[in-house]
């Protein structure tokens, strides 16, 4: 009986427990926000690096867009250039010479302002080769910088095409004349850090000194870093000595480094977050038809396709690597696969790339894909296709299409593929390697233009690991970047997309869609391309609805 | 006893260091690296960040380095969290880890315990196959299907619990609840066990034939041996609850230990895991010389043995 009474407490203590706690629920964080004004933000993934110069991923871009402001801002709409640290900017008539007219009142965080000098010693840092910076190679567009960041000649003798004519004016000199020059200065490699900070720890060509920690970190954006826990919080306050502070309505933002879709699906139904970073694909459909409120479909700059390992057969035959394009019917794949709003790809830029929209160069045919394959067993002496290994990286996103894909070959051509799901290192490994016939792969555009996907094909290109080497590519490409006018630049990258369509060394599946979960107090956010969404604009406002 | 205490301890050190040296190579000999990424990162600077953090040197020279500086407490720096020292890492992630182990090792006893002695002593009645039962499904029931369960029920629906973090002392309940319940099945049913065991024992029924009450038969004669079993099983169990949970982790978005030791796995970061595995090694190493205490003190024979 002592136990049963025990049990009867326990059951009793509970239960008041619970009482408590009903009684005192707190508010949500969403709930909290419309009065405090503070975003809550769901990150995805725990960055690498805080530091700009070093910074890989688009986790740290959420973060350093709010700490750092580069030499122009973006529009919240278009990502258009708008005033940044400089509030006007010249451009010479041969293009290729610009000049950055600084404000006065653009401050670091610790009231310095910021100069024409900052930047000169961030582009040297993030140059120099010893710092080693992943990606150092954005600022390769300036005159020289490349030959500096070789290590071939010093930064005196390089001559790179970086001047501070005085405090307040920054003229930079390109090596080509360079169409979407301005957008790139919003990428991350090019911020400018805080010199008399990097040199308090030694950061200058130092990697994972403490200066990124908070008290110690000074940026110039419109918030200053307040607090990080590794794998739990990032926490960003607005700044007051912010030259644009007015405009500032958050007074600060958290980024919680949530990394599975379905741990953020229940923060953010429990009012914890206001936006995702994702949305599990099992969910998409459901969410739709559920809360349409909060899901939200954006295009976003990038291609989801396969890699054929041209250097081995059967893939070293041409008509094999078309005849497995020409059995896929992308369509099939969006709708009834995807159900996310993703777009079919039959070429590899997405459409409306920096003004750039390939002509369709895939197509769906699995009439003439039997015909190519029937050919090549010919040839060979062959009755079918031994089983060829598709090789992709462990998630349920790619084993879906992955499925797909093996079914629509089975179907059509009679092809086994096997599925092989592989370890993320160890997958990116054996690509690397060439070990593989054909694989899933991905590409996010790091700026809005065209150039930043189809230098992928180059020849010597450390990304196209398809063993592909094309001539006329590498010319048609050297000769866009050397055009004068964009209807010239468009002719030679239809001419590159041509040439992928005609050779089929990689195989492109769809265009990228962000889907994520949004509050509809989220006001001031609006889809772009990139999914940047400048903070100074973005503000809570609005009732909450259960 | 002393010589015991002092041999076991001494047993450790070669321990670790075979774990150590297996971790170091086992890291090294899987496939990709660190800087690996789906951008490919030119040579010149891959070795730059490979130098920046030795791996440029052979691999046995690593070796050497890393347990030169093992003997020195040094740990060496992550390559994934960059700035951060592993033993910065172990000593924020491993607090969350034990307060989360510690409450759901309560609950796991405050649960298990009671229901386990009261199957025992009500054997073959209602009293003992309903929590039985119970247990036997919370034995089965994988924390992935509990969690989200709970979450559910608590924090989407009521409205009474957060949902996930570690920010305010009301995050504690659902993961220990989680955590704990699986344990508490476990314990409950190694205490039934324990306690029939034990009640059989000639000792129980000379107490009893000298006229002790029930209670005290339980309390004072029967619940020392009863509980063996459970406390052989706590070592391992504590040490499994205070090291973290990736699954309990990620659920509930908690930063401890578990998942700084798979995510560096997955991530290469190899002072990561080493850090981690011989950190869990020496914890392991610990609770177990523990728990040899407890049994010599709870049971007389095992006391003769040593």
């Amino acid at each position: 009986m002592a136990f049963i009474r025990k049990k009867r407490s326990l059951l009793l203590t509970c239960s008041l427990a619970f009482g408590f706690l009903a009684s005192c629920s707190a508010p949500s964080n969403v709930e909290k926000a419309i009065d405090e004004q503070i975003l809550h933000f769901g990150l995805g993934a725990e960055p690498q690096h805080l530091d700009p110069h070093l910074a890989t991923s688009v986790a740290a871009h959420n973060i350093l867009s709010a700490l750092v402001e580069g030499l122009i801002g973006e529009d919240p709409k278009t990502l258009k250039p708008v005033p940044g640290v400089a509030e006007r900017w010249n451009v010479s008539d041969d293009k290729k010479t610009y000049t950055f007219y600084f404000r006065k009142n653009a401050k670091w965080h610790n009231g310095d302002p910021v100069t024409a000098h900052d930047f000169v010693y961030s582009y040297r840092r993030i140059l120099n080769p010893s710092l080693g910076a992943q990606y150092a190679s954005m600022l390769h567009v300036l005159k020289n910088a490349k030959e500096f960041h070789s290590g071939a000649k010093t930064w005196e003798k390089a001559n790179v095409g970086v001047l501070a004519i005085d405090d307040l004016t920054l003229e930079l000199v390109l090596e080509n004349k360079t169409p979407y020059f301005l957008e790139l200065l919003n990428h991350y490699s090019w911020f400018p850090v805080h010199p008399p900070t990097i040199e308090k720890f030694g950061a200058f060509e130092q990697i994972g000194t403490p200066w990124t920690k908070p008290g110690n970190f000074v940026g110039n954006g419109p918030f200053s870093l307040s607090g990080h826990r590794i794998n739990s919080v990032i926490e960003v306050q607005a700044n007051p000595h912010y030259w644009d502070a007015n405009q500032t309505k958050l007074s600060g933002i958290r980024f919680y480094p949530i990394e599975t879709s379905d741990t953020e699906e229940r923060a953010f139904r429990t009012g914890f977050l206001h936006v995702t970073q994702s949305v599990s694909s099992d969910r998409i459909e459901y969410l739709q038809s559920k809360h349409p409120e909060w899901i939200h479909s954006e295009p976003y700059l990038g291609t989801y396709y396969y890699r054929f390992n041209v250097k081995m057969p059967p893939f070293d035959d041409l008509r094999v690597r078309k005849a497995l394009s020409l059995s896929v019917n992308r369509k099939l794949l969006v709708e009834k696969v995807l159900k996310g709003g993703q777009q079919p790809a039959y070429c590899f830029t997405p459409p409306d790339t920096g003004g750039f929209t390939a002509k369709e160069g895939y197509s769906y045919n699995p009439e003439e894909a039997k015909v190519l394959l029937a050919s090549y067993l010919k040839e060979k002496g062959l009755l079918t296709l031994p089983p060829i290994e598709l090789n992709y990286n462990t998630s349920e996103a790619h084993k879906k299409v992955a499925e797909a894909l093996q079914a629509m070959w089975k179907t059509t051509l009679g092809i086994e593929i096997q599925l092989l799901n592989m370890e993320w290192k160890v997958f990116l490994s054996s690509i690397s390697k060439g070990d593989y016939s054909l694989a899933r792969a991905g590409w996010i555009g790091d700026y809005v233009d065209a150039n930043t996907f189809l230098h992928l094909w180059r020849s010597n290109d450390g990304n196209n690991l398809t063993g592909w080497s094309n001539r006329a590519y590498d010319q048609s490409l050297s000769l866009a970047e050397q055009s004068l006018t964009p209807q010239e630049r468009f002719t030679h990258f239809q001419k590159c997309e041509d040439l992928l369509a005609q050779e089929i060394p990689i195989l492109p599946l769809y265009f990228y869609v962000h889907v994520s979960l949004r509050h509809p107090t989220v006001q001031g956010w609006y889809p772009t391309l990139l999914d940047h969404h400048p903070y100074k604009h973005v503000y809570l406002e609005g009732k909450i609805t259960e | 006893m002393r010589t015991f205490f002092i041999s076991r301890l001494l047993q450790a050190i070669p321990t670790l260091f075979v774990i150590a040296t297996l971790t170091f190579f086992m890291t090294r000999f899987a496939p990709g690296g660190p800087f690996d990424s789906d951008k490919a990162i030119p040579d010149e600077i891959k070795i730059k960040l490979q130098s920046h953090f030795g791996l440029n040197l052979p691999l046995f020279d690593q070796y050497l380095l890393y347990m030169k500086n093992l003997l020195a407490g040094d740990l060496g720096p992550s390559f994934k969290y960059v700035g951060w020292d592993v033993s910065e890492l172990i000593s924020l992630a491993f607090p969350v880890s034990l307060s989360l182990g510690i409450s759901a090792l309560l609950i796991a006893l405050l649960i298990g315990l009671p229901a386990g002695m009261l199957a025992a002593l009500r054997k073959n009645t209602l009293w003992d196959y309903l929590p039985m039962g119970i247990a036997m499904v919370g034995v089965c029931l994988p924390s992935f299907v509990l969690g989200p369960i709970l979450i559910m029920v608590f924090a989407t629906e009521l409205k009474w619990l957060p949902a996930l973090g570690w920010y305010s002392w009301t995050d504690l309940i659902l993961p220990s609840l989680t955590l704990g319940l699986f344990y508490a099945a476990y314990v409950a049913r190694l205490t039934r066990a324990g306690m029939l065991e034990t009640l059989k024992q000639d000792y129980i029924r000379t107490a009893r034939a000298k006229g002790a009450s029930p209670s005290r038969v339980i309390l004072r004669h029967a619940i020392r041996g009863g509980l063996l079993p459970v406390v052989t099983y706590l070592g391992p169990a504590f040490a499994g609850l205070v090291s973290g949970s990736f699954i309990i982790e990620s659920i509930f978005f908690i930063p401890g230990l578990g998942k700084f030791f798979v995510t560096a796995a997955f991530n290469r970061d190899y002072t990561v895991v080493l850090g981690t595995v011989l950190f869990y090694a020496t914890l392991i190493i610990i609770l177990n010389l523990f728990v040899d205490f407890l049994q010599a003190w709870l049971d007389p024979k095992a006391r003769e043995q040593q």
